[in-house]
């Protein structure tokens, strides 16, 4: 059947085919497709199950499931309330905020970097940066948590780790501040335009949320090649 | 035509309200006179036909969806969530239910399949920029159905009550006791006169460890609740898709 056109709201014709037959018999040959390959996976491979669950022996390591692994791998660099609850928690907000922070129209119903060069670069960088704590705990962790290349021997222990030291006192305040405060205030300084484009309100979350998650990187680089455990220390928490 | 008898029935034609001849009126009224396929509009854009564009990620999710509850509820029937006979249970629906493996499995590669197809579909719908205008609350109702998908999963981790199961979820509900303000090991707990007995790690495991009560608890998120939850977002999301537009083109 030809197809046929429709006009939007510009005035622009839309070419358009009748759903049925042409949409649901891609969806009906996508399922059949999707249901084949699912039973032959489920036909080759059996779902683990091991010995039963006994409180009085531990697994080490005891694993998240692999979709929450990236945030088990978050707790080398974090304490548990900040990995397990407020990073999770900005996570979640953060990405249901995008929506209402992005102001730029361009873009939709295509894939192009052109026009969205801030957007996707900020948007995959902490795409990437999920998988790769998820692929990181998965199969590079083993006894204690410790580093271990696929290819190494889990029973062989490995050196504890050479000792940690916190950043404290005057100078954790003075270095947090400051990168909060030239943060914010630098894009606006450098780009008048992107701040004007998106007005206080939406530039404060905006850049607040860009910064914590840089943070997040930074604090992993501290950790990793400084051996830094805290950045800050108060008598109530510890970052 | 042989079965013209049946097609040309009054029962036939209460359920069936068209032929199938092939004229644009019977392509309409199959989609508009039939509950499940209405979903869509009766025409559609040549453009959202591309499978390049949306690689069908949104729908295997929904599809991913459907397979759970069909090979949950088969599973429900042989599954008893009490530390006494979890485990068991596991084992007999593996060795001794016909099919039992082969149900267990596709549950599971579907569970894993469908946290996949839920990330990458969120992948797709932000770099088409289809969450900007009219469709931002639709990306929000879907940051919702990707945190519901890790829950349900979550939740399903524990049910097999294995030791995967066990300490999988100790580490997880662990972060439970380190919320600040409400945890009994987080930050400010002592503000709540927090304690291990009224924190919210007791609140989700119905104890201050992994055991009886949590599984029951898990069974009870992972069967009812969560799925509930779920089918009313997803049926708030697809409606939306409608009312914003249908799936997005270039302006």
């Amino acid at each position: 059947m030809d197809a046929m056109t429709d006009k939007n709201l510009a005035g622009a014709e839309i070419s358009e085919v009748f759903t049925f037959p042409d949409l649901v018999s891609r969806e009906f040959l996508a399922i059949l497709l999707t249901i084949v390959v699912l039973c032959l996976w489920s036909l080759g491979m059996d779902a683990p199950l091991k010995a039963i669950a006994d409180p009085n022996w531990t697994e080490n390591p005891a694993k998240a499931p692999w979709y929450f692994v990236g945030l088990q791998e978050l707790l080398v660099y974090f304490d548990p309330w900040i990995a397990g609850v407020a990073i999770p928690l900005f996570i979640i907000f953060g990405l249901m905020a995008i929506p209402y922070l992005d102001s730029n129209p361009a873009g939709v119903g295509t894939y192009g970097f052109k026009h969205r060069k801030f957007a996707i670069s900020l948007f995959m960088l902490g795409y990437i940066l999920w998988f790769a704590l998820i692929l990181l705990g998965q199969f590079l962790r083993g006894p204690n948590w410790q580093f271990y290349w696929p290819w190494q021997d889990w029973s062989v222990p490995k050196e504890a780790e050479r000792k940690l030291w916190n950043l404290s006192g005057i100078w954790s305040y003075i270095l947090i501040m400051s990168y909060f405060i030239l943060g914010l205030w630098l894009p606006a300084l450098i780009k008048p335009a992107f701040y004007k484009a998106l007005g206080f309100a939406r530039y404060l979350i905006t850049w607040l949320l860009i910064l914590l998650m840089f943070s997040l990187i930074i604090k992993i680089i501290l950790r990793i090649f400084f051996h830094i455990k805290y950045i800050l220390i108060t008598p109530y928490f510890s970052i | 035509m042989k079965a013209d008898w049946i097609t040309q029935s009054r029962l036939w034609k209460s359920v069936f309200r068209h032929d199938l001849d092939d004229k644009p009126r019977n392509r309409a009224l199959a989609v508009t006179s039939n509950i499940f396929l209405h979903i869509h509009p009766v025409r559609t854009k040549a453009s959202a036909l591309d499978l390049r564009f949306t690689f069908c990620l949104g729908g295997l999710s929904l599809l991913m969806f459907i397979v759970e509850v069909i090979t949950g509820i088969l599973l429900m029937f042989y599954y008893r969530p009490v530390p006494e006979y979890a485990y068991t249970d596991m084992k007999l629906i593996e060795h001794t239910i016909h099919y039992g493996m082969f149900l267990r499995n596709m549950h599971r590669w579907a569970a894993h399949a469908m946290v996949l197809l839920v990330m990458f579909h969120m992948l797709r719908v932000f770099l088409t920029g289809s969450y900007k205008p009219p469709r931002e609350f639709n990306w929000v109702v879907g940051v919702g159905l990707l945190t519901g998908t890790l829950l349900l999963s979550f939740t399903g981790y524990l049910l097999p009550w294995d030791q995967i199961a066990l300490w999988a979820i100790t580490v997880g509900s662990k972060m439970a006791a380190a919320t600040p303000f409400l945890g009994s090991e987080g930050p400010f707990k002592g503000v709540l006169n927090i304690n291990e007995y009224n924190d919210m790690q007791y609140l989700l495991l119905g104890d201050n460890k992994v055991w009886g009560n949590a599984l029951l608890r898990f069974y009870v998120l992972h069967c009812v609740l969560l799925p509930v939850l779920c089918t009313l977002l997803i049926v708030i999301h697809f409606w939306r898709i409608r009312k914003d537009g249908g799936i997005s083109r270039p302006l």
